[in-house]
């Protein structure tokens, strides 16, 4: 039997970030902190691909939990950054139970679609809402953690040091959940739903519950997003967001937790060359470079991955 | 023997062609029960109304004493009644280990097992062993051992029988419905499986009911046989008796020159 | 199609773009303003020929037999791809050519104005709507597509050109999308995103009518037309939201939509 190596690379990976950290300077601070959050949705869409659900409007969970931080802001007066990542987590996945029972009756496009359109029905919502800012949004103060207000130098190290604890122990509980019988119905989903049910379980109720864990993670990646770029607005739930996700979740494949951060990571370098070169042209290229993937490496990163650990 | 599943006066149809008309069967436990007929005369959907893919539209069906009419497939899984498919209905993008995992898992996580925070891998209902011990086991009792790592789909059409029974038998059911359990197989073959089915089967104590168009596998192996034709029971007897009325001539077997 | 195509959403934007300006530029011309009718149609027809078969040929014709998440995966990409393409050439800013709209004026009924040429609308949707279905069903056409949608392999293995009956069946649904976006463009504001609402729309539409329906796609969009204009008129906040609870209502009730088709006997 193969030893379980994930939570090893998972507390390695945890550690050598925190002790580099404080070495890098502030613009790789503010990537790799982008990456855990985008990172954190992918990771959920990783849970619903993996039973051949495509969600086109994750952005409707990690816009939620941007507001939900930016509210606690804005209305609360909360900046710490745990109380905002947990209130963003709670308020997506409340949200995806009670609309998880519409969803989980479907499959395919239809699910794709549909979770789609209720995220541009947030994103209408907010729009139209002067409360929230309506298209210009508002800005979030300042994170603090646990009661310490961190300086203005080591705010970004420290934004990254609990965005990676959050992210690699998401992580770790997701691999976790892989090995539970539930978590194993997902390609079974996939293949067969017929056989699923004569096995004796119920596929709508595990697309439930992967629902409400993929909308969680997105929520706590949304509230981690809003606080480390320090604005939030209603294009965080637009179409083209959720696009994003999609990339960052094909890009890592669904073979093992790790690979949606380092998939992140890579879109995060990749989107500020990019889009400082041709920003009119961001959706064509992300566009071309998805059909680019699903035709050359529909498998993602990890398919690579496996790949060079088999040679010889 | 007491009675462990008994139909009364099922009746099914779509639209204008009715699948099945006052079919009344009581299953006595332990016994072997062979289910004959043409395609189409109403078999499958037999078996269909009694696993809870489809619902009669009028009559009922009782396990153990139980209604179990209304119920959706999973909970009369749950209850202990499991079936194969005529066509083979498989994980195809797992290997035949992986799919008998997914439904050791099932069965684990229908007795509250398995979960997020469990340790050790426990010891799965029925079996008594840990999921990947019992698949072991179970798969060796089929003859699949040598696929363990095989793609379900890449499979040939005999061995994807097996395993379609096999991963009927991993709930350990009390009675197994198996839809032709040998078609597609070579007739040299279908005497070897039905042997091996069976002493699985019975070793776990199961009431079985098979489909089957081979007469010879029917004579051989059933206790007792339903004749179906048009939706309706022509013959419920010992296979010599049931095999040799003239009604069940005409309409399943064929007239013989 | 079976394929499942959130490109679809892109051909109605093109439409509307096409159609707003090449009418636009017609009618600046200072040529006759009752040909525009005309115009909307031939940019739609032209706007397709251009986008669909490229598409389909150079993309779509190799990805049939994979993964149904891979095909729709695809179409997404494709969906995005188009949305900067249209962007790129006409641009942000709004187009709003009126022209054919206000052309025709308005009557009265029962004491409130009625635009003449949202009955031109209906005339094409019912126009479309029942030539589709008398093609689909009448013709000896839509009869061998029927049976290339229910199984391409049978149908290859009879002789059927499956190829190019894909190309005409995805160049001729892209057309009607378009077809609808070009003849709606005098009606609105032609904006980037137009592709995204009509999605949000017609996904309610086809859901509430029912999978597969052709009917039920007709009782859909009425009913989802009737619930807009309702809710536009005294509660225009949720106006998004109210045709989503009507879908979640009808679902409850119906799970697979009003006029679902029966399901085949899978085992």
């Amino acid at each position: 039997m193969r030893q379980d190596r994930t939570p090893l690379v998972l507390g390695a990976t945890l550690a050598a970030l925190l002790a580099a950290g404080p070495l890098l300077p502030q613009w790789a601070l503010f990537i790799l902190t982008l990456a855990f959050a985008r990172g954190l949705v992918a990771l959920g869409l990783m849970l619903l691909l993996r039973a051949g659900l495509v969600s086109f409007g994750q952005a409707l969970y990690y816009c939620l939990g941007a507001y939900a931080a930016g509210a606690l802001g804005r209305f609360y007066g909360v900046s710490d950054i745990f109380v905002e990542m947990l209130a963003g987590g709670a308020v997506a996945a409340l949200c995806a139970l009670v609309l998880g029972f519409l969803l989980a009756r479907y499959r395919g496009i239809f699910f794709g679609l549909l979770s789609l359109a209720l995220s541009m029905i947030l994103y209408g919502l907010i729009v139209k809402n002067e409360a929230l800012g309506s298209t210009d949004g508002f800005n979030i103060a300042a994170a603090s953690l646990l009661g310490w207000q961190p300086g203005e130098a080591s705010l970004r190290y420290a934004v990254m040091a609990a965005a990676a604890v959050v992210s690699l122990a998401a992580a770790w509980l997701v691999h976790r959940y892989l090995g539970t019988p539930l978590g194993r119905l997902a390609p079974a989903i996939k293949d067969n739903e017929i056989r699923v049910e004569y096995m004796g379980a119920s596929a709508r109720y595990a697309v439930h519950v992967k629902y409400v864990i993929a909308a969680a993670l997105a929520g706590v990646g949304g509230a981690l997003a809003a606080t480390t770029i320090g604005h939030i607005d209603p294009d965080m739930a637009y179409w083209t967001t959720s696009g994003e996700f999609i990339f960052v979740a094909i890009l890592a494949g669904t073979r093992n937790v790790i690979a949606p951060f380092a998939a992140a990571a890579i879109y995060g370098a990749i989107y500020s060359t990019a889009y400082d070169l041709s920003p009119n042209t961001w959706q064509l290229s992300l566009g071309a470079a998805l059909l680019a993937l699903i035709v050359f490496l529909p498998e993602g990163l990890s398919s690579l991955l496996v790949r060079y650990a088999r040679r010889p | 023997m007491p009675v462990v599943l008994d139909a009364k006066g099922l009746h099914k149809s779509f639209g204008a062609v009715i699948a099945a008309s006052e079919v009344n069967a009581a299953i006595e436990k332990d016994s072997v029960v062979g289910l004959i007929g043409t395609n189409g005369a109403g078999k499958t959907t037999f078996i269909n109304m009694i696993t809870g893919y489809l619902k009669p539209d009028r009559g009922a069906i009782e396990f153990e004493g139980r209604d179990i009419t209304r119920l959706p497939p999973r909970e009369i899984t749950r209850l202990g009644i499991c079936r194969s498919f005529q066509i083979p209905q498989l994980y195809s993008s797992l290997t035949v280990r992986e799919n008998m995992l997914v439904g050791l898992g099932v069965v684990l996580r229908n007795a509250g097992l398995g979960g997020f925070l469990s340790r050790r891998p426990p010891l799965v209902p029925g079996h008594g062993l840990p999921a990947e011990e019992a698949a072991a086991r179970l798969l060796e009792r089929f003859g699949l051992s040598e696929y363990r790592d095989r793609n379900a789909q890449a499979l040939a059409g005999g061995v994807r029988k097996l395993l379609d029974i096999a991963l009927a038998m991993v709930a350990k059911p009390r009675i197994l419905l198996l839809d032709e359990p040998t078609s597609g197989v070579s007739s040299e073959e279908k005497f070897a499986i039905m042997e091996m089915v069976l002493a699985a089967v019975r070793a776990e104590g199961a009431t079985v009911l098979f489909v089957e168009h081979d007469m010879e596998v029917v004579s051989r192996f059933a206790q007792r046989v339903l004749a179906f034709y048009d939706g309706r029971i022509i013959a419920d007897a010992a296979p010599q008796a049931a095999l040799s009325d003239p009604e069940v001539k005409r309409c399943v077997v064929g007239r013989r020159a | 199609m079976k394929i499942v195509n959130v490109t679809h959403g892109s051909f109605y934007a093109l439409g509307a773009y096409a159609g707003a300006s090449l009418t636009g530029a017609w009618i600046a011309r200072g040529l006759p303003p009752m040909a525009s009718y005309a115009v909307l149609a031939v940019a739609a027809v032209l706007i397709t020929l251009v986008f669909a078969p490229a598409i389909e040929r150079l993309i779509l014709r190799f990805m049939y037999a994979k993964d149904e998440v891979v095909i729709l995966l695809i179409t997404y990409a494709l969906f995005l791809v188009l949305e900067d393409v249209i962007k790129l050439i006409w641009g942000v800013d709004p187009y709003f050519v009126a022209d054919p709209y206000t052309l025709l004026g308005s009557f009265s009924v029962g004491g409130m104005d009625y635009p003449t040429y949202n009955l031109i609308l209906v005339a094409l949707a019912l126009l479309f709507g029942g030539g589709l279905a008398w093609l689909l069903h009448r013709t000896r056409v839509g009869k061998i597509l029927r049976a290339v949608i229910h199984d391409p392999e049978v149908s290859r293995a009879l002789g059927v050109n499956v190829g190019r009956y894909y190309l005409v069946t995805f160049t001729f649904g892209s057309l009607l999308a378009a077809l609808a976006g070009s003849f709606t463009a005098p009606t609105v504001s032609v904006v980037p995103g137009l592709g995204v609402d009509v999605i949000v729309l017609s996904f309610a539409v086809v859901v509430i009518g029912g999978l597969g329906s052709l009917p039920g796609a007709a009782l859909g969009a009425l009913i989802v037309g009737i619930v807009r204009s309702v809710s536009v008129h005294y509660l225009p906040q949720v106006e998004l939201f109210v045709i989503y609870f009507v879908m979640a209502m009808v679902l409850a009730l119906r799970p697979r939509g009003l006029f679902s088709l029966e399901e085949p006997r899978k085992i």
